[in-house]
C-alpha cells in the first residue's frame, strides 16, 4: 500500500481527541464511531443480498449478554465481550443453517429474520425480573470511576479511541471480505444459487461463514454501545425499529463500498442532532419523519447511496 | 390441572382473535399475491385507520356507522397513493428495494402520527358490554370483531371469484407477463387490488379499535405477527393464511394463559421459525 491519503486521514483522526477538547463533538464522534461499526457489520452480509433484518437481535445479545455476566456473575466485559460474541455468533448458526439449508431466501428470508428480532426484543421484556424488561439496564458502575478491567471510562479520549479502533478492524474486515473468494462465491450465489452450486460453490457453508461473522461483529457493537452508554433498554439496541434503522443507514450512505455505512452513520446522527438541537423536546419524530422520506426517496432515485453515487460519478467524469 | 373453565375461554379468546389477524393477512396476501410486493408498512396503514375512527367518532361525533365507512375509504386511498407514490416506480426494481421503500414509508408513517397526534394512548371511549356464559367472560367487542371479519373475508371471496375484475385480479396473480397480453390492464388491476388491500386494512382499524388503544407505534404489536402469518400460510395463498392466523391466535392466547402475554408472542415467534424449517414453502405449499 504505497496510497499516503488514507493512512494521512488515520493518522488525523487519531490526532484529533488530543487537539480538540470539546466533550459534546467528542461524544458525537464516539457514537458515529460505534454505530458506523454496527453498520458495517450489517454490510458485510448485506451486500450479497442477504437482506437481514435480524441484526437488531444481535445487537441486543451483544449489549444484554455483557451487562448481565458483569452484574449478576461479575464477569468482566474482557471476558463476557467474547461470551457475548460467541452467544450471537451460535443464535446466528441456530437461525442461519435451516434457512440456508431449506433455501429460504430473499423475503422469506428477511421474514424469519424479522422473526428473530422480535424474538430478542420480547424475550428481553418478558425476562424483566432480570433484564429490567423496557424500562432498561445498567450495568453496575465500578467503584473508581475509570477501570480497565469493567471496561468503564471517564474520559470521552479514551472511549474515542477504543470506538476508532474498533472502527477500523470493522473496515478491515470489510476489506477482507472484499478481496477474498468468499466474496466471489457469495456473489455468484447472489446471482444464482443453482449455477454456484453447479459450479463448486458449498452455497450453505459460504452463505454461514458470512452470516456467522456479520452477527459476531453486531454483538460486539452492542456491547461496546452498552460500556459507553452504560444504559441498554430493548428499544435502543433490539427489536425491529434498531434492524431497519441498520438497513437505511446503509441504503443511504451506500450498500457496496467500504464507507457507505460510515458516510450513512454521519449522515443520520447528525441529522438526528440538529433537529434535536434546532426543535428541542417537539423534535420527538421529526428525525424519523426525514429518515422516512429519504430512504424512500433514496431507493427511487439513489439506490446505491450518497457515497456509491459519488464514486460512480467520479469514475465517469 | 384437567380441563378448566379458563382454558375453553383462551380457546374461545383465541379464536375470536384469529378472526381479526385472518382478516389482516388477508389484506396483506392480496397485495403480495398480485402485485408481488410486501407492505411492511401495512400495521401502519392500519394504525392511521384508527386515528381516523378517533377523531371521527370521539372528537367530531360522528355517528359510528359513518365514521366506520369514512375510515375504510380514507385507508383504500391511502393504499393507491402508497402504490402510486412508491410501489410504481419500483415495480421493476430488486424485491429488496420495495421492502426497503416501504420500511422507509412505515418510519415515516409512524413519526408523522408521532408529530401529528402526540404518543398519548387515546381510546374511543366507547366500551361494549361483556358476555357472560357458563362462566365465561367474552366481550362483545371481540365478538363483533370476528363476525365483522368473517364476513369481511366472505365478501372478498365473492368479488374475487364472481365478478370480472375479481378474476383479472386472480388471473394476474397466477401469471403476471401474459395477462396484459390478453387485454388486461395491469396498471388499473394494481390500483384496484391496492384500494382493496388498504380498505381492509381500514376495516381492521375499525374492528382493532374497539379493543385497543391507539397510539403511533400500535402498529408494531400487529405487523410483525401479520407477516409471520402471511409467510407461515405461503405468502399470497389466501387458504394458508387463513388457518395460519388462527394456528398462531391460538399460541398467542394460551401462552398468555400459562405465562405472561410477551412469553405467548414469544412461544409464536419460537413457533414460527420451527415451521420455516420443516415445512419451508409454508403451510399449504404444495409439494413439488
Amino acid at each position: 500500500m504505497t496510497r499516503p491519503l488514507p493512512w494521512l486521514l488515520g493518522l488525523a483522526l487519531v490526532a484529533l481527541p488530543f487537539v480538540y477538547t470539546a466533550p459534546y463533538p467528542l461524544h458525537i464522534l464516539v457514537v458515529i464511531l460505534i454505530w458506523s461499526f454496527a453498520y458495517t457489520s450489517w454490510s458485510v452480509m448485506g451486500r450479497f443480498g442477504l437482506t437481514s433484518f435480524g441484526h437488531g437481535g444481535f445487537m441486543g445479545v451483544g449489549a444484554y449478554v455483557t451487562a448481565l455476566m458483569w452484574n449478576k456473575a461479575g464477569v468482566s466485559p474482557w471476558l463476557g465481550i467474547p461470551l457475548a460474541i460467541v452467544a450471537s455468533a451460535a443464535l446466528a448458526l441456530l437461525i442461519a443453517y435451516p434457512c440456508f439449508r431449506f433455501r429460504i431466501t430473499g423475503h422469506y428470508f428477511s421474514l424469519v429474520t424479522l422473526a428473530l428480532s422480535g424474538i430478542v426484543l420480547q424475550v428481553i421484556t418478558a425476562t424483566r425480573d432480570h433484564t429490567g424488561g423496557s424500562l432498561g439496564y445498567t450495568p453496575e458502575r465500578y467503584q473508581g470511576g475509570s477501570s480497565v478491567w469493567a471496561l468503564q471510562f471517564g474520559s470521552k479520549t479514551t472511549w474515542y479511541l477504543i470506538a476508532l479502533g474498533v472502527w477500523a478492524v470493522g473496515l478491515w474486515l470489510w476489506y477482507r471480505v472484499d478481496r477474498s473468494m468468499l466474496r466471489y462465491a457469495l456473489e455468484a450465489i447472489a446471482e444464482d444459487e443453482d449455477a454456484a452450486a453447479a459450479t463448486g460453490v458449498h452455497v450453505t457453508a459460504e452463505k454461514l461463514k458470512i452470516t456467522v461473522l456479520s452477527a459476531a461483529m453486531t454483538a460486539l457493537a452492542g456491547a461496546l454501545y452498552c460500556q459507553y452508554q452504560m444504559f441498554i433498554s430493548p428499544d435502543t439496541v433490539s427489536g425491529i425499529a434498531i434492524s431497519l434503522q441498520m438497513v437505511f443507514a446503509v441504503v443511504v450512505g451506500g450498500l457496496y463500498v467500504s464507507l457507505g455505512p460510515t458516510v450513512g452513520a454521519v449522515i443520520t446522527i447528525l441529522l438526528a442532532e440538529i433537529l434535536r438541537i434546532s426543535f428541542g423536546t417537539r423534535a420527538v419524530g421529526y428525525d424519523n419523519l426525514v429518515y422516512g422520506i429519504l430512504l424512500v426517496i433514496f431507493i427511487i432515485f439513489l439506490p446505491r447511496g450518497v457515497l456509491g453515487t459519488a464514486l460512480a460519478l467520479r469514475r465517469a467524469s | 390441572m384437567g380441563f378448566d373453565i379458563y382454558l375453553l375461554e383462551a380457546l374461545i379468546n383465541g379464536v375470536l382473535l384469529g378472526g381479526v389477524l385472518a382478516l389482516l393477512s388477508l389484506g396483506l396476501n392480496l397485495i403480495f399475491g398480485v402485485i408481488d410486493v410486501v407492505w411492511i408498512c401495512y400495521a401502519e396503514l392500519i394504525m392511521l385507520g384508527m386515528y381516523a375512527m378517533y377523531f371521527l367518532y370521539t372528537v367530531y361525533h360522528a355517528p359510528l356507522l359513518v365514521a366506520a365507512a369514512a375510515c375504510i375509504a380514507g385507508v383504500a386511498v391511502l393504499g393507491v397513493l402508497l402504490h402510486l407514490l412508491v410501489i410504481a416506480p419500483l415495480l421493476g426494481a430488486a424485491p429488496i428495494n420495495q421492502l426497503l421503500a416501504t420500511g422507509g414509508v412505515l418510519f415515516f408513517l409512524q413519526s408523522a402520527a408521532t408529530v401529528m397526534f402526540g404518543i398519548e394512548f387515546k381510546n374511543l371511549g366507547l366500551r361494549l358490554p361483556v358476555l357472560k356464559a357458563a362462566g365465561m367472560f367474552i366481550s362483545y367487542s371481540r365478538l363483533l370483531a370476528f363476525a365483522v371479519a368473517l364476513i369481511g373475508m366472505v365478501l372478498v371471496y365473492l368479488f374475487l371469484s364472481r365478478t370480472y375484475t375479481g378474476a383479472a385480479i386472480r388471473a394476474i396473480a397466477q401469471d403476471r407477463q401474459i395477462m396484459p397480453l390478453m387485454g388486461v390492464d395491469s396498471q388499473r388491476i394494481y390500483v384496484i387490488t391496492s384500494a382493496l388491500g388498504g380498505g381492509l386494512a381500514g376495516l381492521a382499524a375499525c374492528l382493532l379499535v374497539l379493543q385497543y388503544d391507539v397510539h403511533p407505534f400500535v402498529g408494531l404489536t400487529f405487523g410483525p405477527i401479520t407477516f409471520l402469518i402471511c409467510v407461515l400460510g405461503s405468502l399470497g395463498n389466501f387458504a394458508g393464511g387463513f388457518v395460519a392466523a388462527f394456528v398462531f391466535a391460538e399460541i398467542i392466547a394460551l401462552g398468555g394463559l400459562y405465562s405472561d402475554l410477551e412469553w405467548g408472542y414469544v412461544l409464536a415467534f419460537a413457533f414460527f421459525i420451527v415451521m420455516m424449517f420443516v415445512r419451508p414453502q409454508g403451510l399449504m405449499a404444495r409439494r413439488s
